[in-house]
Order: C-alpha cells, then structure tokens, then sequence
C-alpha cells in the first residue's frame, strides 16, 4: 500500500541508443534519489545480467521507485521503467513503454540521434508518451549541444528547446531531470474502484520465488491474497507477494491505480506469463482486458548443435533453463547428417539468437555450431497448400512448389554523408527498396524495404564496415511478399552436406554459391583425394572448387621390424576415423563447419 | 615352401645419429663382441629349432653398425646360419657397414667372411650436411669407402638422406648426380624424417630445425625419381632404385610378406607354420637381451598369432610400397582373405578412378601418385 496519491505519481521510461548513456542516467537517478546508499551502487544497477552489463543491452525489463522531494516541496513517487533496448524486443519495448505515460529521450550530444533512438521515439509517441529531450555528455569536447538540438527537432519533431543538458558520468544536473519528470510528464489516472485491469509488462524465473511478474495496474488494485486471472491464456493463479522495486523487491500489501510493481504467484514457467497479457480479479473480472496483446512469435530460425556429440544432454538441458527466462525463444529437436543431433531454435531476431548463443557458450560452457541462420518462409504448393519453412531441409521439391513468400523489413538507416553512397549500393545489393532519403545535418536517414533473408546473411557486419561504423541501424518487420527463392545445396564429392544448404532469391544464387565453394576451399584441409566443392539448386551445378590432394604422405623407411607398429597405428586410426564427420570419404573438420556457417556472401 | 629371411641385428654404434629412432645403443666403454656374439650364435640355434629346417634365401646384418663386428665373428653367424638352415644357391648375404676408414680397413675380411652385398650408410656427399647428420665421416671418406667397396664386393647399395631443411632440389640434383656418378645398380634414398625420441626431435621441438612443405617434398620426390631413371635405376620400393635384377633380395622378402626370422635384441620376425602366421619381437635392450639368451636360449620379449585381417593389413601395408604391387592369389594365400575383404570398397574405387592404384592381371598395385600419398591411402583403404 502507497501513500502516494496517485496525481503525485510519474511513470517514465528512458530511449537511448547503445552507449549514449541510459543506464549511467538510471544510475545517478537511483543515487541521487538515495534509493540506494552509495555502498550498494555499482554501474548499471538495473542490468543484472553480465551479458546486458558488458553489451549495454537491456534484455529483460526492470523497473526502480524512486522517491523524490521536488521544489514544490511535495514528494512525489517516480517509477524508472527499464525497457528492452534493442529491435528484437519490440513487442517487449512497446509493452513497457505503454506501463507509463512519458520517456525521457537520452541523446549523446556528441553523436546525435541514431537509428534505434528513433524507432523507439516512434514507439513512445504511439503509446502516447509526453517525451523530454535530455542531452547527455555535454561536458565532452566533441559535444555539439546546439546542432543535436536542431536535428532532434528536424528528426523526430519534437521541441527540443527546454532540453535538459546533463552530464550522467560527472552527475551534472541530475536535479534538472527530477524537475523535468515531475514538472513536464502527466500523472496516470485509473480507477482504483473499478475491476483489476494490470499490464503484464515482463516476467522472470526466480529459482526461490519462482516466476517474478512486472506489472502496472490500471484500474482497480492488486492485493496479496487475490485469485488473479490472465485474460489471454485464462490461466488463475492465488497471488503469494505483491511489492515495488527500489530497486530490491519491497513486500507491500498491495498496488493501485498507476502503480508498478511486481506479485509471485507460485507459477512455475515464464511461457504461462504472456508479455503484453491482462491479469483481472478472478471472482470480478474486467470485461475487455487493455489493448495490444500479440503472442510472441519467432522470425529467425537456426540449428544449434553441441561440437561434443556428448553434450547434447547438456544443451537440452540448457535450453529448457534459458526457456524458463525468455518464453519469446523457442527450440524443437532436429538431426542433421552433419552435425548430428542438435535443436532448430527460433528467435526474435538476429540479436536475440546471438545473446542466446552467447550465454549457452558463457554461462553453460557449450561449445556450439549454429547452421545459417534462416527467416520463415510460406511455401504455397501446387495443390493449394501453405506451410511455413525456416529449415532449408524442408523445402519440398521445386516441382510441387507453386510460389514462394518471403518476409520483408522496413529498415531505417542514419549514416553521416560520406558513406552514404556504400549504404546504399550495399542495400540494392541486398535487393533493398528505396523508401525515402533524407538529411539531417550531414547526416542522411534511408529508408528501405528489405527481405529479411537478405538482412540475416551479414548484412549488418557489412552495414558497419562500409559505414566504418558510423551507421546506425533499425528495423521493423513489414509483411510477405512472394519471391523467386532457390534452395541452394552444398556437396562435397557428390554428398549433400545438409547443414550448409540454405534458400537465398535466384539472383543471389550464383554468387552466394560461389562464395561458400570458396570458403569452404580454404577451410577444408587437403587430403588423401581431391575434393570437389559444390554449389547446386536441384540438379543443377551452380558453382565448383577442387580442393588438391595432400602433396606427400608417405613413411619413407619401413622394414620388418617397422611392420607391427605400422599395422597398429594404421588400425588406431581407423578407430578416429569411425568419430569422425565424413562426406564422399572427406573429413570436414569442425572448424571448417563454425567458419562456414559464419560467412555470408 | 618359401625361403626364409635371416636378420641379425648388432645393436651397437659409436655415436648415436640426431635422425636415428632404431634399437642402437652407444656403449663407452666399449663392447663384448665375445658374449654378444656367442649370444647371437645361441639365438639362432635356438630360432632354427623353433621354425625347422627351410631354405635360407638372405641374411641381413643390421643395426647400429654391424661393420663394427670383427671379419671373425661376421663369418662365425653366417656358418652358423648356414649349417641350421639350407642355403639357397646365391643365397644374399647383406652387411651394412660405416664407410669410416676403419670399417673401410675391415671390407676385405667381411668379403672372405662370406658377405657379397655391401650396404654402405654413405648418408651424404657433402661434408656440411653430414656434420649436420651427425655422421662421423667425411665426404672423402665416403667416395673412398664407396670405390674400395666395389672392388672387394659383386654387390654394393648406398643409403642417402635428402629432403634436408634448407636443401634446394639443384643442390639434391647435383649431390644425386655425383651418387649416380658411381654407377651403383642399388640406392636407397630416403626423405629425411623427424622421429620421436631422436636429437632431431628435441631439435624441431625448439623450433629449430624445419623439414621442407609437402609441396617441396613431392617435387624433390619426383626429381629424385627422374633423375635415377635417367641412370637406369627404377623405384621398387617407395625409397629404393635398382636395376633390374639387382634388388635386395632380403628387403623383398619384408614388402612381399614372406616369412623372416630376425635374432639379436629388438628383432621382429613372421614366421608360419601350419597355416600359422606369429609375429615374434625380441628383447630390446641388449644386456638384458643376452642375459635372457644366456638363461633360456632365445629373449622372445613378445609372441603372438596373427588373425586374418591383421596379416591382411600388413601385406597390403608393405605389398603397396612396391612398384610390382601385390598379387591376388598370393595374398589369399598368405592371409586366409580376399582381397575384397581386406578393402573399404568406396575408397578402393576412387583410388582407382583417380589412379592411385591399379588393378590388372590379379595384381593390386600403388602407381606413383597413390605410393606418394600410400601413408593417408592406407589409412582410408584398409577395413
């Protein structure tokens, strides 16, 4: 129970693109506000994860309240809602923006706006957010406060004249973001009478509490004890716990109207707690729960097998235990001949997969090869059927495919001047479609639509390597459209290697084709025979490397007395070999298969 | 039945080679020829009582250096030899010698002993690459050595090393061309090798010594072949030339699996009876080796029965290091197995398409490509 009354209330969120500077302001927010002693402060409070910390990437929301005596003398109660930072969390982001009603816009004033500032300012002006600009590293040499200023104002439309100018690293001005929450952002309204309406904004596994919900109520209050019911799945559940965040969990008896705060409720799987679903009271339920609830569902798809046949346990394992955490990532069991037995896993987007792959090899010390990542397709067969395809291995034969559709993405890139011309060259290449081309300063913004398979292939190594990493990048997914795709089929001597197919547009075919036979002629080690590398779709040879033979191999002295221990080694050998993955009689390293994977075009 | 093969190992050197990985000890105070001697003399009366009397095809004197034997104690084995088994007419009896002075003062007595083919461990003819071999002879040495040799001996083969870190195929051409220059009708020219446990090993381990790339390799391979045809010499063996006729009688027996006894410590033998092939290894160390002869007549440290597939392996193993390859009919014989069954059919088949190996008149044979990759061919080849 809070004493706040709710127009003293300020629910708020923080934009910012990576590095300009989010969870050094949420830090100095949390001290200056003496939510936490300085004794307990250590960088990036709301980050737990190593991974968020090292990457500056929030992966789950997280919420603090913050307390805070203003100049007009009232206390009010600010809630910091830490939000997902990144395109993959969209959905995620746009949950957590809608539990508040404004968000402060962190823009370094040595950079400006980039990419990913942008697309969550367009969130947070749909879900209605009164934003305040505040520009951040001005006490830096580089800083161009004035010119940031304008293309804040150019770029996004928005008044960026009252700009709070701060320094999060040195503190500077910290008082001015408080005044700014307090002063410029609307309070929330609800009815604290009315049946519970609460936003489930995020969900976590706690391994002594189990599930941790984050929500923010609406209407009505949510109180310990209650039966709360989740509107989406139907599911009931006896609320154990409700309490805030400041930002260890405080037990309180219950939350009202505008607030946010967490409850535990003995569930036992994040996969029953649907980001963006509504809890009502179970005996007293709302009629329409809140808007905007979409099931998660994955758009990049990849194969992840454990390099250690003996750790496919360990990996099993491994992935139920991140399920517990992240509903949003989801895996289904798959053999290759390649690789053996592994997990086609699904995520978000290209991001998600890398974090998911990052913490099985950190935190779960997994050695792991990950086939080329694939979006879904809907393959339209002949005899009317649809079905969705993200495993190349799928793909029915050509013969019975009427047509092909393949996701699309609207991207937004922003990259000074200069290299814009190998932006853009780069995205027709990928068989962009140019929406719109802007300046700002000498900044230009292009707007493209892309097929989201010609976006997973290295497209943004690429993007950071023409731009020498001045580009920034954003992008939301922006339907089907139907497409000339080929399946394009690996063999070495003759055999299919089924890990390294893929499905790229025919005019890609050739080159990609090429590219790989390339590749692989430089990773695969000579060996006893001559090894042809090939690319083909269907019948049809695309592309071809001969790998030589070893040059010499051969003992040079060997008598009667060599002949025992020859036959034995001979004989141990044969032993490694029946371990080893062979292919028309060749050994494909593992490390052949990692750099294989990992190249792109 | 086949001719047996007699080997006699004399595990003594003087000094011991940074290539050299075989069973050669080097003893400072010196060797008791007597009582090893006498213990090689009581190992084979002991061997020809295990394996019967047969038909003795070759002796071979190996080592260490068995040219540091006396002229005396050389003819003492070969009369035993040839009173326990039954020499056949021309039988080969091969001693490798040192081409030291002081062996090269002992050439005339082995002749008289009964030795009639010389292998001389000449190495190198260049002084700085024999410094570098660890050999304790000169270039002149060994030019002397060689024209003695052929003076005293109806047979004399010569061994030499290339493929040595830094050598350039010019430098092996002209250092073969002097070779070849000597007429010899036997060379045995081996591509140095870096073995465990040697002083080159240690050496490599630092860093320090780099043989030449596979590529380099097989180019000097090829011009060592060109150049020994050009002399009428061909390779009947992965590393060794011969003229027609003129091979090692004793070697062919090991690449052709035919039956040897070997004595003295270390030494293998193949020995069947009964349809029975038994590997048989000695004691290795040499006191310890004499003292299990002295005790109990032979130091068989290991003996054993060889399956089928196992003698299939090794026939195949060996036969495939010759240019005349391995026959059919001979190896079913031999090993109790088809062909068929001792081969991976899939390799086999593009062995043969991308001619590593040929197949015609009941012959299984490696033609030059496949010989030179024999080491990775095997290895995929045999079941």
């Amino acid at each position: 129970m809070t004493d706040t009354p709710i127009e003293n209330i300020r629910n708020f969120a923080i934009i910012a693109h990576i590095d300009h500077g989010k969870s050094t302001l949420a830090d100095r927010l949390i001290e200056t506000t003496g939510a936490l002693s300085a004794r307990e402060m250590h960088a990036q409070v709301l980050d737990s994860m190593d991974i968020e910390r090292e990457r500056g990437i929030t992966i789950k929301a997280q919420t603090v309240r913050l307390s805070y005596l203003a100049k007009d003398g009232k206390t009010y109660e600010l809630n910091l809602m830490d939000t997902p930072g990144h395109v993959d969390f969209a959905y995620e982001v746009s949950r957590s923006l809608a539990a508040c009603e404004g968000s402060l816009l962190v823009v370094d004033a040595s950079q400006g706006v980039e990419a990913q500032t942008l697309a969550n300012v367009y969130h947070a002006l749909e879900a209605g957010h009164e934003i305040v600009p505040v520009l951040n590293k001005i006490d830096l040499p580089a800083a161009e406060p004035e010119q940031v200023r304008a293309q804040i104002e150019e770029v996004i439309g928005l008044d960026a004249s009252e700009a709070v100018m701060i320094s999060a690293k040195t503190g500077l001005n910290i008082e001015g973001v408080l005044e700014a929450l307090v002063t410029r952002l609307p309070a929330p309204t609800g009815d604290g009478a009315a049946p519970l309406k609460a936003l489930l904004v995020d969900s976590w596994y706690d391994a002594y509490l189990g599930v941790v919900i984050l929500v923010r109520v609406k209407d009505g209050r949510l109180k310990r004890g209650q039966k709360i019911r989740m509107m989406a799945t139907g599911a009931a559940h006896v609320v154990e716990q409700v309490g805030v965040f400041s930002p260890r969990m405080i037990p309180t008896d219950d939350l009202g109207p505008g607030e946010i705060g967490f409850l535990t409720a003995a569930i036992k799987t994040v996969a029953d707690c649907k980001v963006g679903d509504t809890l009502t009271d179970d005996r007293n339920p709302a009629t329409e729960p809140l808007p905007g609830f979409k099931p998660s569902v994955p758009v990049v798809w990849c194969g992840l097998y454990p390099v250690d046949a003996d750790d496919f346990e360990k990996l099993r394992d491994s992935l139920a235990k991140l399920r517990l955490n992240d509903a949003s990532f989801h895996y289904e069991a798959e053999t290759s001949a390649a690789l053996g037995f592994g997990y086609r896993c699904g995520f978000l987007g290209l991001l998600h997969l890398e974090i998911i792959q990052e913490r099985l090899t950190r935190e779960f010390a997994l050695d792991l090869i990950a086939t080329a990542p694939s979006v879904v397709y809907r393959v339209h067969r002949t005899n009317g059927a649809m079905e969705e395809v993200h495993n190349p291995a799928d793909m029915p034969d050509g013969s019975v495919i009427d047509h092909i559709e393949e996701p699309w993405i609207k991207a937004t890139i922003l990259v000074p001047d200069e290299h814009l011309g190998a932006i853009l060259t780069l995205c027709n290449d990928r068989r962009g479609q140019q929406v719109d081309l802007t300046y700002v300063g000498n900044r230009a913004m292009a707007v493209y639509r892309l097929p989201l398979n010609e976006v997973v292939f290295d497209f943004y190594d690429r993007l950071k390597s023409v731009s020498r990493g001045y580009a920034s990048f954003d992008y939301q997914m922006d339907g089907y459209a139907d497409s000339d795709l080929v399946k394009i089929s690996i063999l070495v001597n003759g055999d299919p290697v089924d890990a390294l197919s893929f499905i790229a547009h025919r005019s890609a075919a050739e080159s990609r084709g090429r590219a790989i036979c390339g590749r692989l002629k430089d990773l695969i080690p000579r060996q006893l025979f001559r090894i042809a590398v090939q690319a083909a779709i269907g019948g049809r040879v695309i592309a071809r490397e001969t790998i030589s033979a070893l040059a010499k191999d051969v003992t040079a002295k060997c008598y009667g007395g060599d002949i025992t221990r020859k036959r034995k080694l001979l004989e141990k050998q044969k032993e490694g070999k029946k371990r080893m993955r062979q292919f028309g009689k060749v050994e494909i390293p593992q490390s052949a298969f990692l750099a294989a994977l990992k190249m792109d075009a | 039945m086949e001719p047996l093969a007699l080997y006699i190992h004399w595990p003594f050197c003087l000094a011991k080679c940074p290539y050299c990985d075989f069973n050669s000890h080097v003893r400072e105070g010196g060797v008791d020829e007597g009582r090893f001697t006498a213990a090689l003399v009581r190992e084979m009366a002991f061997e020809a009582g295990r394996v019967g009397r047969r038909p003795l095809g070759s002796i071979f004197f190996g080592g260490g250096t068995p040219s540091l034997l006396s002229p005396a104690a050389v003819g003492r084995l070969i009369g035993e030899a040839t009173r326990r088994f039954d020499p056949v007419a021309g039988i080969e009896i091969t001693l490798e010698a040192n081409p030291t002075s002081v062996e090269a003062g002992r050439l005339a007595g082995f002749r008289a002993a009964g030795v009639n083919r010389l292998s001389l461990g000449v190495q190198s003819l260049d002084d700085a690459a024999l410094a570098f071999l660890g050999r304790r002879h000169s270039a002149a040495e060994a030019r002397s050595a060689l024209a003695t040799a052929r003076t005293i001996f109806p047979r004399v083969s010569f061994d030499l090393i290339y493929a040595r870190p830094g050598q350039s195929e010019a430098a092996w051409r002209a250092e073969l061309a002097q070779a070849l220059a000597f007429g010899p009708d036997h060379l045995s020219l081996y591509q140095l090798t870096i073995e465990p446990g040697t002083g080159f090993a240690a050496r490599a381990a630092r860093g320090e010594l780099r043989l030449p790339e596979a590529e380099a390799q097989a180019a000097l391979y090829q011009a060592t072949g060109e150049a020994a045809a050009a002399f009428g010499l061909r390779p009947y063996e992965v590393s060794n030339y011969a003229r027609a006729g003129a091979e090692s009688r004793h070697n062919l027996a090991y690449w052709r699996y035919a039956d040897y006894a070997g004595i003295g410590p270390g030494a293998h033998g193949r020995l069947t009876r009964g349809g029975e092939t038994r590997a048989v290894r000695r004691v290795r160390a040499p006191e310890a080796w004499a003292a299990r002869v002295e005790a109990e007549g032979g130091a068989i440290a290991e003996e054993s029965a060889l399956s089928p597939a196992e003698r299939g392996r090794e026939m195949l193993l060996m036969g495939l290091r010759l240019a005349e390859g391995v026959e059919e009919a001979r190896f079913s014989a031999r090993t109790g197995i088809t062909l068929e069954a001792a081969l991976e059919a899939d390799v086999l088949a593009i062995a043969l398409a991308q001619g590593y190996l040929e197949r015609a008149g009941g012959v299984l044979r490696a033609l030059p490509e496949g010989r030179l990759r024999l080491d990775s061919l095997l290895a995929a080849l045999l079941v």
